[in-house]
């Protein structure tokens, strides 16, 4: 056994509005910058959709994550030695209008327009030519709330083994959104990918990143990474992905995402697991196993014999603590009402998701679902649609796990319904769903109050521990690329370091009165 | 001028291939890079980049091991300089041309397409148009050198040979070349320098050939915690 702690997530579907208010806090903290527009390292889907990049899930197109290849764990992109010969082109990467053009408009003229018949209008120009374009054909949230057709959005991996035309039919009544970002997976197929080694696992918080000075473009991270959530900045020629906001959870704070996230629907905390079992579990035969696999990597923090080993390991105090009262264990291991997305790549992702309760709710509410004795719990397996969608997404197509989940979700409501509306309980739904009343009130407390304090258990990483000399560190940059923090101009280096400059699409002409006033009496 | 060309010209090349690389290498890391352009096209790449690098390497390792390998091993293992020399061609022209199609390819993708013309720097298309002028004038010394093989005369292949090997042990000696055709000097004083302009392109990628990637384990896991002592 050898432990480690990974900082992981669990996004609760059932509260998720789609507002995008953690996509655009993202952006606005890391990717609002020359070469990432396009890059959202946290986006929020409308599902059913082909989402972003267009049929990112689909790894017959893009060969990303593992498989099994004769008995042994493999990158679904080929052997090392296949990827080398690629390096001159690699095959399977996405092209940047598989993810967007990235656009602006021209507001400026809709200042500098001389005086016309008809209003002026601010055309979209790309960012990547400053050409004009005709028109925006695709954006990072195009399918946003199910717009579009439902021949594009049917394209959607998850209806495998679904009738789709039974989905298209009652495609009103079901809708959810699927916010994503880096999982930071326990078998990164990414880090696997890098040719030059650039990207690495942190020992300590499990946070995957790219070293900006050692990566040197050969990216095959891009499409190896099977939730496409390794990005090309097409300016500096290097890969960029979602940073964990390491700077931030090193000090005990969410990420951005979490932290502003509108509908409380984002948990952080810490997971243990065991190092040594990694290729084992992900290597089951059976990829409907890979759940199961996963909650088997993961250590029980009040288990005796791993916090001795945890101690051996190094794993601080604080840490164990943070393991011991992490909300992600609760829902992960605990009540077992969150999943891993696409267990079936192999990844072992750290990001996990509660099915959203609604698309049953709908049908409950329709009386469209027969429910069990109690009269409560419906009987979900009935319900085809959405199960199987979900069991598609969240257990590789295994529907009996989620089934359980939404039952636990249902019976947790019943529960509180009964006691706060006829003031007593009943406990036998409990009892149906394998949950006692100190769980339920437990899941309450985590899943539908979610106070700031329980979602987020995040022990600092004791930098004080690691600086030799903390007085040097003060005044130091935290967060540049290259040479820019010391170098005195960045005109002056020999290398070329950035690009040409882009032609600037906006000039805004500085307001004057004076010259208003002439402009009027010229007409 | 001969030998400020051809004795002293090399050093200052090499040197600042080789210091300027490391040079770059130590301050400039975030520099270092393919800075490949397939996220913007992928098909013209597909073609122009595979043949543009199966040439080019086979064309360096070529001349690296044409010119650089001493005369006398050449006869020790029974290969003639007539040999030699028709080897030379031969290889040359396969290598030469597919190397050139996939240049032209290139070159052709990154002037007409917008999104890549775009965001080239300057030196990316410098470079390139440099190492195509250096590779054709390198193609075109060998109908040059086909006249010399038909008459049995391989004194310009082994004068070249000389003098290589004297750059590289340090005694330069550019007379030499003195009856070496002006074609072969021009492919050489670009060929020099495609290493004089090497720190400065893209073309460091080329220290980076990632082999190392064959042999590590597929995870790599990092520690921050740098151990001192």
């Amino acid at each position: 056994m050898k432990v480690r702690a990974n900082f992981s997530l669990v996004f609760n579907l059932d509260k998720c509005i789609g507002c995008h208010t953690c996509s655009v806090s993202c952006k606005n903290v890391w990717t609002n910058r020359k070469g990432v527009e396009y890059a959202w390292f946290n986006n929020v889907e409308s599902k059913p959709g082909i989402g972003y990049p267009q049929n990112w899930e689909d790894q017959e197109k893009w060969n990303g994550g593992w498989e099994m290849n004769k008995g042994k764990l493999e990158l679904k992109s080929g052997s090392r030695r296949k990827r080398l010969r690629n390096i001159f082109m690699n095959p399977d990467m996405p092209l940047i209008d598989d993810y967007y053009e990235p656009f602006t408009y021209n507001y400026a003229h809709l200042q500098n327009s001389p005086l016309v018949e008809a209003a002026p209008t601010a055309r979209p120009y790309s960012l990547l030519d400053g050409s004009q374009m005709d028109k925006i054909a695709w954006g990072p949230n195009w399918e946003d709330g199910l717009a579009g057709e439902f021949e594009n959005r049917g394209k959607d991996t998850n209806f495998k083994d679904i009738e789709k035309q039974v989905y298209a039919e009652f495609e009103n009544s079901f809708q959810m959104f699927l916010p994503r970002m880096c999982n930071h997976c326990i078998n990164p197929s990414c880090v696997a990918s890098c040719p030059s080694g650039a990207m690495y696992k942190r020992e300590e918080d499990g946070i995957v990143l790219v070293d900006q000075d050692k990566c040197r473009s050969w990216r095959m991270c891009i499409s190896n990474c099977p939730y496409k959530k390794v990005f090309y900045n097409w300016e500096s020629g290097k890969a960029e992905k979602c940073t964990g906001c390491y700077p931030r959870v090193e000090s005990g704070l969410p990420t951005v995402c979490s932290e502003t996230c509108v509908g409380r629907i984002r948990y952080n905390g810490v997971m243990l697991y065991d190092a040594d079992r990694i290729s084992e579990l992900a290597s089951m035969d059976d990829t409907q196993d890979l759940y199961q696999a996963q909650l088997d990597i993961f250590l029980d923090p009040n288990d005796p014999e791993v916090i001795k080993q945890a101690k051996e390991d190094g794993i601080p105090e604080s840490w164990m603590e943070a393991a011991r009262n992490s909300p992600i264990y609760k829902m992960v291991v605990e009540w077992k009402v969150a999943f891993p997305l696409h267990p079936e790549f192999r990844t072992m992702p750290m990001v996990w998701y509660i099915p959203p309760l609604s698309p049953v709710q709908s049908q409950i509410d329709q009386g469209n679902l027969e429910t069990a004795p109690d009269g409560v719990i419906p009987k979900l397996e009935n319900l085809r649609m959405p199960i199987k969608y979900l069991a598609n997404m969240l257990t590789a197509g295994k529907e009996e796990p989620v089934v359980l989940a939404l039952k636990r979700m249902i019976a947790m409501r019943s529960y509180y319904r009964s006691l706060n509306v006829e003031g007593k309980t009943d406990l036998a739904v409990l009892k149906e769903v394998g949950l006692n009343e100190t769980q339920v009130k437990e899941m309450y407390r985590y899943m539908a109050i979610a106070n700031y304090e329980d979602r987020f258990v995040i022990p600092t990483s004791h930098e004080e521990l690691r600086q030799e000399d903390p007085y040097a560190f003060q005044g130091q940059n935290g967060f540049s690329f290259g040479n820019e923090g010391c170098s005195i101009s960045s005109k002056a280096s020999l290398f070329p370091e950035k690009r040409k400059k882009m032609e600037h699409v906006m000039e805004f002409k500085p307001w004057q009165p004076a010259a208003k006033i002439a402009d009027g009496e010229n007409g | 001028m001969e030998n400020l060309l051809f004795s002293i010209y090399p050093y200052i090349a090499l040197t600042t291939f080789l210091v300027g690389s490391l040079i770059r290498f130590d301050r400039e890391q975030y520099t270092w890079k393919a800075d490949s352009s397939q996220l913007f096209e992928k098909e013209q790449l597909r073609k122009g980049s595979i043949l543009f690098h199966i040439g080019v390497l086979a064309l360096f390792f070529g001349h690296a091991g044409g010119l650089l390998t001493p005369h006398s091993w050449f006869l020790g293992l029974g290969i003639s300089d007539m040999a030699h020399q028709y080897v030379a061609i031969i290889a040359g022209t396969i290598f030469g041309s597919i190397c050139m199609m996939g240049g032209v390819i290139l070159w052709k993708r990154r002037m007409n397409n917008q999104r890549v013309r775009a965001n080239s720097h300057f030196m990316d298309i410098f470079i390139l148009d440099w190492l195509l002028v250096t590779l054709a004038v390198g193609l075109l010394t060998i109908p040059l050198s086909f006249y010399h093989a038909i008459n049995g005369d391989a004194s310009a292949m082994v004068s070249l040979a000389n003098w290589a090997q004297s750059v590289i042990s340090l005694q330069a000696n550019s007379t030499l070349l003195s009856e070496v055709g002006f074609l072969y000097k021009i492919h050489l004083f670009l060929g020099m320098s495609v290493f004089l302009l090497f720190p400065f392109t893209r073309l460091v990628h080329v220290w980076s050939v990632p082999l190392g990637y064959l042999i590590r384990p597929y995870q790599i896991v990092r520690s921050k915690y740098v151990r001192y002592r």
